[in-house]
Formats: C-alpha cells, structure tokens, sequence
C-alpha cells in the first residue's frame, strides 16, 4: 500500500520539505497541499522509469560532500586570485584519462563536482571506454590533476555506489 | 534605508562583508569572462559567481532578515541548493557543445575524439 | 554608523554587479562565437540574480526572493536550452 502510494519516497520528502520552504509557514493547509504536491509529483516519477541505484554508504557520502565543499571554497579562492593577479606563465588545456567508475549516478555526481568547482570543467566522457576529457585552468602538473580526480574522487564514489 | 537602522551593529558588519565579498567575487568572474582568450578559459571564471558568489549573498540575506524578523529565515537556501545543482549541468551542455561545433569545423586546438581519431589511448 | 556602513555597503555591491553585468555584456556583444554569448548570458543571469537580493536586503522585503528564484529557474532552462540548439541546430543543417 506505502509503497504503491509513494514508489519514490525521498524524492516526495524532498518535494515536501522545499514546498515547506516556499510556503514559510506551517500551517495545515500547506502541510495538506504540500503533502498532496509530494505524492503527485513522485507518483508522476514512475512513468519515467529511472534507474534505482542504492546508496552503500551514507557516512562516506557526508564525507564526500564535506570534501567538495572545501574543494570548492578554495579553488574559487586559487581562481579569484588568478583572475586578479592573471600571470603570464598560466597554462589551461585539456587532459585525457581513464576512469574505473561506471555506475550512472557515481559519474553524474563527479560531473557535477568536476564542473562545480572552479578551474576544472568536464567536457566529454566515452562510456565505452571510460576515457574522459576535462578542461584544467591552470595546469602546472598533469598526473597531478589525474591524481586528484581519482584518489579524491573517483575512489569515494566507487565506495558509495559499487560496493 | 529604513530597515536597516533596526540591525544591531555586529549584524550590520556582518551582512556589509558578505554582500560585498559575494559581489566581488561575482565581478572577479566577469571580469574573467571578459578577459580571457579561448573559449575554454572563459567556461572557468562564472563559475564563481554561481558558487561563492551566490553562496555568500545568499548567506547575507539569511542573516539580514533572520535578525530583522528575529526568527530563522532560511528559504533562501533554495536558491543556493539550485544554482550549485543547476550550473554545472548547463555548463556540461555548453561545453559539449562548443567542442563538437570547434571539431566540426576543423579546429586543431581541441582534443580529437577518442571514438573516432587516431588519439593515443595511454594518455 | 553601522547602518550607515551597511547602506554603502550594499551600494557598493550594487556598483560591481552593475559593472559585472556590463562585463558580461560587452561579452557577449564581441562574442566572438555562439557558444560565448550563450555563456555570458548565463552570467548575466547569475549577475541580475544577486541584484535583486541585493535589493532585498536594501528594502527589506521578502518580494524580491521569489523574482530572484523565477529568474534563477528561467536562467537555467533557457541556458540549457541554448546549448541544446547549438549542438543541433545550426551546424548541421
């Protein structure tokens, strides 16, 4: 019955808490609508189909999102300051390499993060081979930057979807 | 003016400091924007008004009107959570796009595409 | 005085949007290429974003989040969009 009621839970309880957000009150009437939106919406999610994918670790995920989150605040820092400063020497170009990660939303995720955070920009990926393409803005050492990827990374996502 | 004479003094510091570091981080990538070279380069510098930017005047705001209203506000974290999701996926797109139109015409400072060109797989 | 502080404040960062934003338009206005212009439009959009909480901030009402959430959501369809039709409308015809 719950489950044929609500096939998506966490997206209707993501649903649910941002229409909370938007409504800035707690009255019932907005709890009925926004249980109402949650259950529409995520039932609406089964004609889509997507791929279920479980989470192995939820602790390693936190760990994740803390990583990139101080990822992110430095870069922009080191980008900032080379907008500002712009030295001559800099060197941007593209890098090639191999990935091992294959699971739909590990690489979603690694997009995202490679994307998100400034100096770095995901360009292309092959599936079928797993070579992927991404843009450096500054690059000084390029095993450095592969290293990065995969160590900080890649290797945390391959723990969290393909235990 | 009206609304801000009603913030104690450390919230008004602190909401000046946000507004204006988000903002110059904002400029900064503009001015990025406007001053680079290549195509690729100029992807990097947005992305600092959609990440730290928006993060610190987002967080200004919180401030502002969680002390004026004394009680949380905290919606405007809706903005922060779809920017930092949405951003990059456009910036993927654009990314991809410019690469197949820079190979389509013939460009030689791209990469060839590892499918089709004689690229070497150990890279 | 810390009020006063703020208000400067808050002028001052409505100075480098403004400036931002003009950035982004010469930008986009040289181009050289599509794919630049859509880029500094989506720039634009973040600049216009933040002005207008800004602006809440400077008049104190909640107004101004909503348009700013409107013109978040527009900005990254219509972005999103763009680079679509890059990929497939104009180079192959």
């Amino acid at each position: 019955m719950i489950a044929r009621l609500l096939p998506y839970p966490a997206l209707a309880a993501v649903l649910f808490v941002v229409w909370m957000f938007l409504a800035q009150s707690v009255s019932p009437g907005q709890i009925l609508l926004g249980t109402a939106v949650a259950v529409a919406a995520s039932g609406l999610m089964v004609s889509l189909r997507p791929k279920r994918t479980k989470v192995a670790s939820w602790s390693k995920a936190l760990v994740l999102g803390w990583i990139v989150l101080v990822d992110i605040l430095r870069s922009n820092l080191t980008v900032a300051w080379i907008i500002a400063s712009n030295p001559k020497t800099r060197i941007s170009s593209f890098i090639q390499f191999d990935l091992a990660l294959r699971s739909e939303a590990g690489l979603t995720i690694l997009a995202l993060i490679i994307t998100a955070t400034p100096g770095t920009a995901w360009v292309q990926f092959d599936r079928a081979s797993g070579s992927l393409v991404i843009h450096v803005f500054d690059l000084v050492d390029e095993d450095e930057w592969i290293d990065l990827v995969r160590t900080r990374y890649e290797a945390l996502l391959i723990e969290i979807f393909e235990p | 003016m009206t609304a801000a004479s009603e913030l104690p003094s450390w919230a008004a510091l602190g909401v000046a400091i946000l507004v204006v570091a988000g903002t110059t981080m904002t400029l900064l990538g503009s001015i990025g924007l406007l001053r680079f070279r290549t195509f690729y380069e100029r992807l990097h510098p947005p992305t600092l008004g959609s990440s730290s930017g928006t993060m610190l005047v987002v967080l200004a705001s919180i401030l502002y009107f969680s002390v004026v209203r004394s009680r949380p506000s905290i919606h405007e974290i809706l903005i922060l959570i779809f920017m930092t999701l949405t951003t990059p996926v456009t910036f993927i797109l654009l990314a991809r796009a410019a690469l197949y139109r820079d190979r389509t015409e013939g460009n030689s400072d791209v990469p060839s595409d590892p499918l089709q060109g004689p690229a070497d797989p150990s890279a | 005085m810390s009020a006063q502080v703020l208000s400067w404040a808050l002028l001052v960062a409505q100075l480098m949007l403004g400036l931002g934003m003009i950035c982004a338009a010469v930008r986009m206005i040289i181009g050289p290429r599509a794919q630049d212009r859509v880029l500094s439009l989506d720039s634009l959009y973040v600049s216009a974003m933040l002005m207008l909480l800004v602006f809440g901030i400077q008049t104190g009402r909640t107004l101004y989040f909503e348009s700013a959430l409107v013109i978040a959501l527009l900005g990254f369809t219509s972005t999103l969009a763009l680079a679509k039709f890059l990929m497939r409308g104009e180079v192959i015809e």
